[in-house]
């Protein structure tokens, strides 16, 4: 019944899920970049498992897309993080957020 | 050639205006002046000459046509006959005035002011004189931008929301115009191969009736718009009441004469078969435009906003005499878009005048004036004789040919129609009764009219009694421009 | 004959005068030009006249220039002089002149003396141009011209804010009757082409025959301009109101002139109406109900001048019935009478109210047969006229004319007779009254200061005319003189007697001077007693016309446009736009800055969008 791509798919759906219900509970913003890791990696198991299930390379090349995006956007982030922490000694998203409708 | 001096005369001296204020402030208004009266000499000048050949097989006193862009078939294209020489002339007679009311009510930033004015003139001479209709919309948006800054920028209290107003009922009917030039220009095209905004060519463009009524109904947007017919209308009141002065009097004096002029130059020659089709509405359309605007009218308490509501009255009568399709109707029309313009014109420089000396439009604040302003009152009571179509001043002339004219179309429209008569003597007469009968609230220590006020008012006064006493000068003009569509009635 | 063009411009260029150099002129060239300017008008009438009667022409003609002229259809601003507008002109111009001079006395002391001449003069030259136009357009210009000065002069004392109200209302309730006048206008501009009257009359007549129903309908309309005007039923009640007015345009405007424009309207074009029985049948209706009902009311007024209003209105609907009957000529001749007199009573009126310092009512006045014994003289003679007391007074010759023939025409019937029989009861009665109250009796109100010369010479003269202009025409009873009748005979054609019958109208001038002399007496007797109040007050308000007229059409209106002050079409486009800023609210509160609301609706979106596959996929 279990076999190794549903077993792989649904621990994807899991992390992602995790990530996604972390991302939105974090008030936290390295928490929260955190856990859009976790989402990104969740999908990048996702591409793993179905590349292996129909032999075809494309999804692990998928899967180095999504790292080096990864690496980006975490570099970036944590830039942006310690420059807004600089700014508003905080980081608290809905602190830092100066939007009122 | 003398027809691009009438477009370019404003134009220019709209840069000159604007340039000569780094030297004075006062020194604008005297270049727009002198501006207006060389226009209006020359205008007049022509209107005095002796008729020369016509031109073309056409009545077309002057043409002139230069190439701009043949590739989309666009061209400089210039023409007047008797229609547009005599709105060539109100428009500088009231751009003339409209200066002179703007002499002291203007102290910041004169030059830009009288830009803004004498381009909304040189514009608004651009849409009398245009035979091109991509020219046409050019000139149409042309006089709308400057007008939003004159109403955005110098206007009284709710300016910028008039000003906003004004500008997106006057845009949304001009782009479903251009939407029907361009529409007219493709069936054109398809048609007969050759693609040309040129006005005369496109005279003969064969459509199916379908389409001909829906371009012709967006045009009549922009005409009905700008007019302003019922229920288009609720711009006008705003944007008069906010405007300066001046604004109000080239608004009501020019600016809603372009929509009518639209009408009888290109709708009714264009679409002839659809005027004839949908006359009957738009004349319906006109009736109530009368009653409602004269009712509002009488509702109002700002001084400005009643004329201003006297206007939709008073175009109503435009639209009911353009759609009647005979040769009385159509003379009413042109004289109602003169007198109109003088008469309710003069109406706002009172406005104006009264607003420099007690600082209120507030109908309810005034009173009793007469004894103050006795000379005043007696202009006054001119025009308001005029708005309500007393004979011997020239709106009478306009509202008798238009209702006999649209009595033979469609009697009970003119029965509407004439029944705005009562209520135009109803509003006018309160006009009197508030600001210059009754009891006076406070002793008014006011002077008189000054002598610049007296030049401004005394020629509209003169105007409007010789239009009554002698209208056949215009008529006979005017007869040279008629387009021959406007008199053929749908039986014949 | 050629400086006919003068009568009407001279007043005209007096008004342009007055109006431009008002105040600066001085009282003296205020007077020499307001009264100057009429009284040359009035030589020139009587010269032209003269002359007009010497040539024995039926009409003449002057045209001035082209006024409009529109393809076929030609306007001139032409005059023509004819036996109709020459009986009017020589009215207008002398009994105007007379209470032009009359009112240098009356408006001495009035700051605005220039003002009040120069309307007045205004007023001269607009009735002039009514009269003497050859076409119906000119005539309309005439026609609201005098409206125009009526409407000024009425609202002449514009402080008080009831005077206004009255100048409008005159204004207005005349505009109703001039839009049907205008559509009658367009009915003919559509059917003859033109408005010249000498043209549209011949054309009428091979056009239509009697009773075609556009021909009723153009007849009934220029009715509706003519009741308007002259203050008929149903348009009568602007005029009680306009007595707001100083008394010599009372006088002069809504007694000897203006109000009896609608008699001259349809005098003129008693062509239509003869080809149209139904509208001239309403013609004679309108009179007869109007002349009891008026004459009602003006016997319960307590104001001297509303007597004066409602007696007017009565007496022009006498006009209006011998109009119905088809006796043209006897409606002129009780215009020329009813100018005299009126015009008399008026001023006399105004001597009083002068002399007791602008009392009008009746019951504060009494015993003035003393102090003032030469208003009583000419205000005696007026009376006797207006009640009609045989021979010896104008407005016996011409009442009694239109009753006999009333009764005896073609088109008349007995029952108008009999209510002209009535009204002349009524008319005798409220005569009566009106000057046993204001000369006999005890004194009230102490005399001011005596009328002076200016003042009393117009009344000798005015006295004299409402005597002696009887004689124009006698009844058969009394030598069956015509000439009047014959004067007017081109213009208006001879009633169409049906049964001329001497007998009978000694009868019936038996049966009139008897209840005139016993209204003299009842009312003498009774002039003190008590009056049923309910029925006093409802006549007194002239049948609550005006009550009705008030719910009916004025607050309708003025509900409506308090209702709709702020224009109800706007709340189309300001709805349209309060809904695109509704849209920009709701949108907007979404950018709420909060990062995780903007997670889950990425979320909630990705949800959404991959449920939608999968639904449509497993369809």
């Amino acid at each position: 019944m279990i076999n190794p791509t549903t077993a792989g798919l649904i621990l994807a759906g899991i992390l992602f899920i995790l990530g996604l219900i972390s991302m939105l509970i974090r008030r936290n913003i390295i928490f929260m970049l955190v856990s859009v890791e976790i989402m990104l990696n969740a999908a990048g198991l996702a591409f793993i498992v179905a590349a292996s299930k129909w032999g075809q390379p494309e999804g692990q090349v998928m899967f180095m897309f999504i790292l080096a995006m990864a690496a980006a956007e975490v570099s970036v982030g944590l830039a942006l993080i310690l420059q807004l922490y600089h700014q508003l000694k905080t980081l608290d998203s809905d602190e830092a957020s100066r939007m009122r409708g | 050639m003398i027809l691009l001096a009438f477009i370019l005369f404003p134009l220019i001296g709209a840069f000159l205006a604007w340039a000569s204020a780094a030297v004075h402030a006062s020194l604008p208004r005297w270049v727009a002046l002198l501006v207006m009266l060389a226009g209006l000499i020359l205008a007049a000048g022509i209107w005095i000459q002796p008729e020369p050949a016509s031109i073309a097989g056409a009545d077309w006193r002057y043409v002139y046509h230069q190439p701009w862009m043949p590739r989309f078939g666009i061209s400089l294209s210039l023409a007047m006959d008797g229609l547009s020489l005599l709105m060539i002339v109100l428009t500088f007679f009231l751009g003339a005035l409209a200066v002179l009311v703007s002499w002291d009510e203007i102290q910041d930033r004169t030059g830009f002011y009288f830009f803004n004015l004498l381009f909304v003139l040189g514009g608004i001479a651009g849409v009398f004189l245009v035979m091109d209709l991509f020219l046409f919309y050019f000139f149409w948006e042309v006089m709308l931008i400057p007008m939003y800054f004159l109403i955005g920028i110098w206007g009284h209290g709710h300016r910028l929301y008039a000003a906003l107003k004004f500008f997106l009922f006057t845009q949304a009917g001009g782009l479903l115009m251009l939407l029907s030039i361009l529409g007219l220009y493709f069936v054109h095209g398809a048609s007969t191969g050759v693609y040309t905004f040129s006005y005369a060519e496109l005279l003969q463009t064969p459509m199916a009736q379908s389409t001909g009524r829906w371009l012709m109904l967006g045009f009549m947007a922009a005409f009905l718009v700008k007019l302003p017919a019922f229920p288009f209308h609720t711009w006008l009141p705003d944007a008069h009441t906010e405007a300066p002065t001046a604004g109000s009097v080239i608004l009501a004096g020019l600016l809603l004469k372009t929509g009518a002029y639209g009408i009888l130059r290109f709708v009714l020659p264009l679409f002839p078969e659809a005027s004839h089709a949908f006359g009957e509405w738009f004349m319906l359309m006109g009736a109530i435009g009368i009653l409602y605007g004269g009712q509002l009218a009488y509702a109002q308490t700002d001084f400005k906003r009643l004329v201003a509501y006297t206007s939709v009255s008073h175009m109503g009568f435009v639209l009911v005499g353009a759609f009647a399709f005979n040769e009385l109707a159509y003379q009413g029309v042109v004289m109602q878009m003169i007198t109109h313009g003088i008469s309710t014109g003069a109406l706002f420089m009172i406005a104006g005048v009264l607003y420099e000396r007690l600082h209120t439009r507030e109908l309810e604040k005034m009173g009793g004036l007469w004894a103050a302003l006795p000379g005043l009152g007696t202009i006054t009571m001119v025009f308001v004789m005029a708005s309500l179509g007393l004979p011997g001043l020239g709106n009478f002339i306009a509202e008798f040919l238009i209702l006999a004219g649209s009595w033979q179309a469609y009697p009970w429209i003119a029965v509407l129609a004439a029944i705005g008569l009562v209520v135009a003597t109803v509003y006018s007469l309160r006009i009197m009764q508030k600001v210059f009968f009754g009891i006076s609230l406070k002793e008014f220590k006011l002077k008189d009219m000054s002598l610049r006020e007296a030049v401004m008012l005394l020629p509209l006064v003169i105007v409007i009694i010789w239009l009554g006493l002698f209208p056949q000068r215009v008529i006979d003009t005017a007869a040279k421009g008629a387009p021959s569509v406007a008199f053929q009635n749908k039986d014949k | 004959m050629e400086w006919m063009y003068l009568v009407p411009a001279l007043p005209f260029l007096g008004a342009l005068l007055l109006i431009l150099f008002s105040g600066k002129t001085g009282k003296a060239g205020v007077i020499a030009i307001g009264c100057g300017s009429i009284g040359i008008a009035a030589l020139i009438t009587i010269i032209a006249g003269w002359q007009f009667l010497q040539s024995g022409i039926p009409a003449y003609d002057q045209h001035l220039w082209e006024w409009l002229r529109v393809g076929d259809f030609s306007i001139g601003m032409n005059l023509r002089l004819d036996a109709l507008s020459l009986a009017f002109t020589f009215v207008i111009t002398f009994v105007g002149c007379l209470i032009h001079i009359y009112s240098t006395g009356y408006m001495a002391d009035d700051p605005d003396f220039a003002r009040f001449f120069a309307c007045m003069n205004l007023f001269v030259g607009s009735m002039l141009m009514l009269v003497l136009a050859d076409n119906l357009l000119l005539m309309y210009l005439g026609w609201e011209g005098v409206g125009l000065c009526s409407y000024l002069l009425i609202g002449f004392w514009y402080k008080d804010p009831e005077n206004g109200a009255a100048a409008r209302k005159a204004f207005i309730v005349t505009r109703v009757g001039d839009t049907a006048m205008a559509i009658a206008l367009f009915l003919l501009v559509q059917h003859t082409g033109t408005l010249q009257l000498s043209v549209v009359l011949e054309r009428v007549q091979t056009l239509w025959t009697s009773g075609d129903e556009t021909v009723v309908w153009i007849a009934f309309l220029l009715l509706g301009g003519a009741v308007g005007k002259s203050a008929q039923l149903p348009l009568q009640t602007w005029l009680p109101d306009a007595m707001a007015g100083p008394t010599p345009v009372s006088a002069l405007i809504h007694a000897a002139t203006m109000v009896t424009a609608g008699v001259y309207l349809i005098a003129r074009t008693n062509i239509i109406f003869n080809l149209a029985p139904a509208a001239q049948a309403a013609v004679a209706i309108t009179g007869a109900v109007t002349l009891l009902l008026a004459g009602c009311s003006a016997w319960v007024q307590t104001d001297i001048k509303r007597v004066l209003a409602y007696s007017t209105i009565s007496q022009i609907g006498y006009m209006f019935l011998a109009l119905g009957v088809g006796a043209w000529s006897a409606a002129v001749f009780h215009f020329i009478t009813h100018a005299f007199f009126k015009a008399l009573l008026f001023l006399g009126a105004g001597a009083v109210i002068h002399a007791l310092h602008h009392e009008q009512d009746m019951f504060r006045m009494g015993g003035l047969r003393k102090s003032l014994p030469g208003v009583f003289l000419v205000f005696l003679i007026g009376s006797l006229s207006l009640a009609a007391i045989p021979f010896i007074s104008s407005g016996w010759y011409s009442k009694d004319q239109i009753i006999w023939l009333a009764g005896v025409t073609e088109r008349g019937s007995s029952w108008y007779a009999w209510a002209a029989v009535l009204g002349a009861f009524i008319t005798a009665a409220y005569t009566t009254r009106m000057m046993v109250l204001v000369f006999f009796g005890r004194e009230q109100t102490h005399v001011h200061h005596k009328p002076g010369p200016e003042m009393m010479i117009p009344l000798y003269i005015l006295a004299i005319c409402s005597t002696l202009a009887g004689f124009l025409e006698l009844p058969h009873t009394l030598g069956h003189f015509t000439w009047l009748s014959d004067f007017l005979a081109p213009v208006l054609p001879a009633p169409a007697v049906l049964h001329a019958d001497v007998a009978a109208e000694w009868g019936l001038q038996a049966i009139t001077a008897g209840l005139a002399a016993l209204a003299i007496y009842l009312t003498w007797r009774l002039i003190n007693a008590p009056f049923p109040k309910k029925a006093g007050a409802f006549l007194r308000s002239g049948w609550g016309f005006d009550a009705a007229y008030d719910v009916l059409f004025v607050q309708p209106f003025v509900r409506v446009a308090r209702l709709n002050r702020k224009d109800i079409v706007d709340k189309i486009y300001t709805g349209l736009a309060a809904i695109t800023r509704t849209f920009h609210r709701m949108m907007s509160s979404t950018q709420s800055g909060i990062l995780r609301w903007y997670v889950l609706g990425v979320v909630m979106g990705a949800v959404l969008i991959l449920s939608v596959i999968i639904w449509r996929h497993s369809l």
